[in-house]
């Protein structure tokens, strides 16, 4: 199994081949973060370019240090203090960063699609860091790096997404990774936050959190984005703690070890109480550790497709 | 100037024509219609295995001029309408300025009569700026001698200032062409709601937003005696609500655009922005609903909905970009391609829903091969196969959705009140 695309733009398009591979690609990357010296070649003299369109902490720092553990050079493009701000089309953004002799240009951006844009436009490689409500495969792979590290497995797994599916890129990533290896999905959410024909993925959908955790192997508790309340959809925050918060009450009627996952950041009483984002089920912290490997694969996988093309 | 066009299929709906015959053109009328014709002509065209029909009239189509001679003018359009076979168009008022008082009409007219290679009607607004707030002044849009009213692009929304409207428009005797959305179902959608709009993490557009706002204006055009007619349909509930109307002896005719019996929302799976336009394409279901609708004389007419923009505006993200798509050098061609040789339609059917009942929608005295009546003629190779690309389409804008794909059928000559106006 070879990796042959130029760029990661989504799950939607990889095969179940392709996500293993980056998922053991991953595995044999983990390691390099605890060493005396976090740093190996593989991407020495290549030069990867952060564009962040929105604004992002977490997944910005990751992706930086994964490539920097690569030695690859990272160069960070606020777009607040840029040209886009005079403006600069993305098509013309992404080609002055690719006459600059960059290798990768890492994306986020608030417009769904916008990765599938630029990626067709350009010959270097680009890595979706997230879309509109489109994809976010790297969150989506670092959650299934660490389900598998912790169950050992993906396929036949009962899997609980939890919250604002109609508007989460990291929900659709993850419902077609889990959906490819096997993994039984089922999406928790007020109706009204379930995106039209979502169970063509395959995925099951349900608005009984309580039923849906007695027989889930692990849930993944999405951020709650009050604060982009654009379509005024939104329940009321308490009403929605209170229905499908996840709490220790909760948590005691499912499954003993059940998983407990979350993208980050927290709203701590809003979709989970913080006895259970500290608790002995949370893997949220190990999912940021995870998240350098599973980056570190991506770029050097997209990297080694571009250099055999060549 | 004698034309004599010499052995073609000469399809003609209106005189119930289907034969191969001579067609003689004197000046700009049509001289005789009959076989083997003698009469010596200053031009003998061989038409031996072609189609020869009326010109096509399309009856949604944006020229752009004036306010936006950077997407296209009346130069351009109506060159690339006269390449589509087309020989009248009718021109949407959503022009800066809109087309919402004599000034701006003379404006239009002025330009037209300078610059048009073909016949070009003026469609008026039915509110002031298209604003949907304050009525147009009809009776005087209609002496100034536009030949429709819309506020294309836009619905009124008030129920009340649409039946003000429609009630105006009766005695005028203008066509009212509704625009059916309402825009708080459709809110800031891009494409059609469903799965696809899922996956790709877009705002949808239902079918609701179209179909209901057709019923209201089924209503009260009901209500008001006036004659309505519904721009662009695209989905299968709309087609059922016309039908229906149509069924009570209800007066109302409507159009659809090519796209929609031709691609669906799965031509989106690459955010190609080229197949971004409002309405949306939609499900495969209302693409088969669409094409049923042709095929019972539902649906009455085919028009382009052609709508140039400039790379700049398509060549972006997909929420932000245009709506619209050109069509007027392909619409023919898409038809050939899905309609004749998917044989939903046979070709004297094609040409009246391409010229007889468009001329009758607008009261135009076109869209016929009678003897004494404007020579706008189009010869058709109905067998050539040609792809359109970037190069090839003439219009300044090059937005099309069917770039790359291989279409059946192309225009010989277009011949609009007796002048060849396009040669192949």
């Amino acid at each position: 199994m070879f990796w042959t695309k130029k760029d990661l733009l989504g799950l939607e398009y990889l095969t179940q081949e392709e996500i293993e591979l980056i998922l053991d690609t991953a595995e044999s990357f983990k390691e390099v973060s605890t060493r005396e010296i976090k740093k190996v070649p593989a991407l020495r003299g290549k030069t990867a370019v952060n564009l962040f369109y929105e604004p992002s902490t977490r997944t910005r720092v990751s992706f930086e240090v994964a490539a920097k553990r690569l030695s690859a050079d990272v160069i960070n493009i606020a777009t607040e203090t840029s040209s886009v701000k005079k403006g600069e089309t993305l098509i013309d953004t992404g080609k002055n960063i690719q006459a600059l002799k960059a290798d990768i240009i890492i994306m986020r951006h608030n417009c769904s699609g916008a990765a599938n844009m630029l990626a067709r436009a350009l010959d270097i490689s680009v890595v979706n860091a997230g879309d509109g409500w489109h994809e976010h495969p790297t969150q989506a792979l670092l959650d299934i790096f660490t389900l598998k590290e912790k169950l050992g497995k993906i396929k036949g797994l009962n899997v609980a997404i939890v919250g604002d599916i109609a508007h989460s890129r990291v929900a659709r990533s993850n419902i077609w990774g889990l959906t490819k290896l096997g993994a039984k999905v089922t999406l928790c959410s007020p109706e009204i936050l379930l995106p039209p024909g979502i169970e063509t993925t395959g995925a099951k959908t349900s608005s009984d959190i309580d039923e849906v955790l007695k027989n889930a192997d692990a849930v993944n508790v999405l951020r709650m984005q009050f604060e982009r309340d654009e379509d005024a959809a939104f329940p009321e925050q308490l009403d929605y703690f209170k229905k499908f918060g996840i709490t220790e009450e909760r948590l005691a009627k499912a499954k003993k070890d059940i998983v407990v996952m979350h993208p980050g950041p927290i709203n701590r009483g809003i979709e989970m109480s913080s006895g259970v984002a500290d608790g002995k089920n949370s893997v949220i912290l190990e999912q940021v550790t995870n998240g350098i490997a599973v980056r570190m694969a991506v770029l050097f996988l997209v990297s080694q497709a571009r250099e055999a093309k060549q | 100037m004698s034309i004599l066009i010499k052995n073609g299929r000469v399809i003609d709906p209106a005189n119930r024509i289907d034969a191969v015959l001579d067609i003689f053109i004197q000046d700009n009328k049509i001289s005789r219609v009959a076989q083997d014709i003698q009469t010596p002509a200053e031009m003998i065209i061989n038409a031996d295995n072609k189609i020869v029909a009326p010109g096509l009239i399309d009856m949604h189509v944006h020229l752009r001029e004036p306010g936006r001679e950077d997407k296209e003018t009346i130069a351009s359009a109506t060159a690339a309408a006269a390449k589509g076979g087309v020989t009248t168009v009718l021109a949407m008022p959503n022009t800066q300025p809109a087309m919402d008082c004599p000034k701006s009409v003379e404006l239009l007219q002025g330009i037209i009569n300078k610059n048009a290679k073909i016949n070009v009607q003026i469609c008026g607004t039915i509110t002031k700026g298209r604003l949907g707030q304050e009525l147009s002044d009809i009776m005087a849009l209609k002496k100034i001698g536009v030949c429709a009213l819309s506020d294309d692009g836009c619905s009124v929304d008030n129920d009340v200032l649409m039946l003000k409207a429609l009630k105006q428009a009766k005695p005028a005797g203008l066509l009212v062409i509704c625009h059916c959305e309402d825009k708080k179902l459709s809110g800031k959608g891009v494409i059609n709601l469903g799965f696809n709009s899922t996956r790709l993490g877009l705002r949808g557009i239902s079918n609701a937003s179209e179909y209901k706002r057709i019923q209201r204006d089924i209503e009260l055009g009901e209500k008001s005696g006036a004659a309505v007619h519904i721009a662009h349909v695209s989905c299968r509930e709309s087609v059922e609500v016309i039908a229906h109307a149509k069924k009570k002896g209800i007066k109302v005719t409507c159009e659809t655009a090519p796209h929609y019996f031709s691609l669906t929302e799965d031509a989106l799976l690459e955010y190609d922005t080229n197949m971004k336009m409002n309405p949306p394409l939609r499900s495969k279901e209302d693409l088969m609903a669409i094409k049923q609708g042709l095929k019972e004389g539902v649906i009455d007419v085919i028009a382009s909905d052609h709508a140039p923009h400039t790379e700049n505006e398509k060549d972006i993200e997909f929420e932000r970009a245009e709506f619209g798509v050109v069509g007027l050098e392909t619409e023919l061609s898409v038809s050939i391609t899905e309609l004749i040789n998917k044989q939903i339609l046979d070709w004297p059917e094609l040409i009246q829903k391409f010229c007889l009942n468009p001329a009758r929608i607008l009261g135009l005295d076109r869209g016929n091969l009678t003897p004494g009546s404007l020579a706008d003629v189009v010869i058709i190779s109905d067998q050539q196969t040609w792809v359109p690309n970037k190069q090839n389409l003439i219009s300044k804008s090059k937005n099309s959705p069917f770039l790359g794909r291989s279409l059946k059928g192309w225009v010989d000559y277009t011949i609009c009140n007796g002048r060849i106006v396009y040669q192949r």
